[in-house]
């Protein structure tokens, strides 16, 4: 593999490399806390922070990590980390902390993070890593804030609490969709990305598991 | 390099102390932090009992909460015996931090509610409440009740506040439930929320058992008894039958109604 450039770990994950998009992870967050913007805009910034810190720790001791412990040692960094996100948000965003509830402990659960310690720290420097960590949680937070500007614009009828198209039940003329603020709208939302995004960049399409070969013999009918 | 970084000893002095600096990151910020989140804590409280109250003007700052919520008299009730009690006898300082869900938990401090009357699914009910009491110019202004009970996916937990006669509902609120965003979940619509404020608990002769009724199709000028009847929430009759009995529970005889009929009469 060439050098690995500043840019490239920055800006890579957000579009070509997507970490939900591409690499299919962190899904359960995805669908969990992307019912109004406000959340997902909480939640993306903690997740951000976790993986660029933890990124960063794991990549400042990963010469002294003893292989046989080396997970362990991950996630006792990001489960701390986690830990003091969570309780900033207790003490200074209360409100959205409630909402996030467990999520934010669930970051800790997060394949991102995790797979991000693992995959891309232990082997890279303390700079580069931590950028690798911004730029992974911006590849997911673009992709949550998507799916919760749909959820939101049309399950509530608002953007970041402000309501655009006014629902019925508060003397409007929107009819309000009910399944986009339920969790497996995330997952039609998510997929027309991928589809939207790997049109647009092919070479993100895998290739087949299996060729259906071709019929050998006449079957019944 | 890499072969003394993989000895017993050193895996373990490398555990010992990574658990050390991160045990010291996780405990100050939980210590440091922790004023600031008990304060948010209370606040929330605060603003879930006023909200319920209709007494919470548009942006309240955290001051004017402080300040609106200080008129109110916290006080804790035996359920049974409908009397007030001093928070001592539940183990606590400052009647603030009873938590009366913890207790309902504590076999000690609970009774569990037979399951023929326990329609609202509740299970267990504290001995001990906690309710607002709000009096101007000794006179009884408003009470708020805690209220809490099971509709379609989760427990609702809530506040309905009464006026100075004990029977009219002034404002009812849930502040935490899990019930289905634009079916159940509309339980926090505050046009539906309206509906219930000047509607009657009781009927003139029997104040100990509530009549509340959540109904289909709404409630018109010519709805029988519609002083007790509230239109229900489309879409979720599990939700609309769940506040229903958690209602009706808890302003029974098993709920608030003693304590209700001796403040009514002024004996506590």
């Amino acid at each position: 593999m060439a050098e690995i450039t500043a840019k490239q770990v920055l800006f890579e994950p957000i579009f070509s490399n997507n970490p939900i998009g591409l690499q299919i992870l962190g899904i359960c967050s995805a669908l969990a806390v992307t019912t109004s913007m406000n959340v997902t805009l909480v939640m993306s910034l903690s997740v951000i922070a976790v993986t660029a810190f933890s990124n960063l720790a794991v990549s400042l001791v990963r010469t002294q990590i003893p292989a046989s412990i080396r997970i362990i040692v991950q996630m006792t960094i990001i489960a701390s980390l986690v830990i003091v996100v969570d309780q900033i948000l207790k003490a200074y965003a209360y409100e959205i902390s409630k909402q996030l509830s467990v999520f934010v402990g669930l970051i800790i659960t997060n394949c991102i993070v995790m797979g991000r310690a693992e995959g891309f720290a232990m082997k890279n420097g303390p700079w580069l890593s931590f950028l690798d960590g911004i730029g992974n949680g911006l590849g997911y937070s673009v992709m949550l804030l998507f799916v919760a500007f749909f959820r939101e614009l049309l399950g509530a009828g608002s953007l970041f609490g402000f309501t655009l198209l006014s629902p019925v039940s508060e003397g409007g003329w929107y009819v309000p969709n009910g399944l986009l603020l339920l969790p497996p709208s995330a997952f039609f939302i998510i997929g027309l990305a991928i589809w939207g995004l790997r049109s647009w960049m092919p070479e993100q399409v895998e290739e087949a598991d299996y060729k259906m070969s071709r019929h050998t013999h006449k079957e019944a009918f | 390099m890499a072969k003394s970084k993989e000895t017993v000893s050193r895996t373990l002095l490398v555990a010992l102390v990574l658990s050390i600096v991160f045990s010291v990151v996780v405990s100050t910020a939980a210590v440091v932090l922790r004023p600031a989140q008990i304060k948010n804590q209370n606040l929330d409280i605060k603003t879930n009992i006023l909200s319920a109250a209709g007494m919470l003007p548009q942006g309240a700052s955290a001051e004017e909460i402080e300040k609106v919520f200080s008129q109110f008299d916290v006080r804790l009730v035996n359920l049974d015996t409908g009397e007030y009690v001093e928070p001592a006898s539940v183990d606590v300082k400052d009647p603030m931090k009873y938590d009366m869900y913890k207790a309902a938990s504590n076999p000690e401090m609970s009774i569990k509610i037979p399951s023929s009357e326990d329609k609202a699914g509740i299970k267990r009910r504290p001995n001990v409440a906690r309710v607002f009491v709000l009096t101007e110019n000794n006179k009884l202004k408003r009470v708020v009740l805690p209220i809490s009970g099971y509709g379609l996916w989760s427990t609702l937990y809530g506040f309905v506040s009464l006026e100075g006669d004990l029977n009219t509902i002034e404002g009812l609120g849930f502040y935490a439930h899990a019930e289905t965003p634009g079916l159940g979940g509309e339980v926090d619509n505050p046009r539906w929320k309206a509906q219930w404020v000047g509607k009657e608990l009781y009927d003139e002769d029997n104040r100990g058992s509530p009549q509340i009724r959540l109904i289909k199709g709404g409630v018109g000028a010519n709805t029988a008894d519609k002083e007790h009847k509230v239109d229900a929430l489309s879409g979720a009759t599990l939700t609309s039958r769940g506040v229903q009995h958690l209602v009706n529970y808890w302003m029974g005889d098993r709920g608030y109604a003693p304590f209700l009929k001796k403040l009514r009469e002024g004996e506590v």
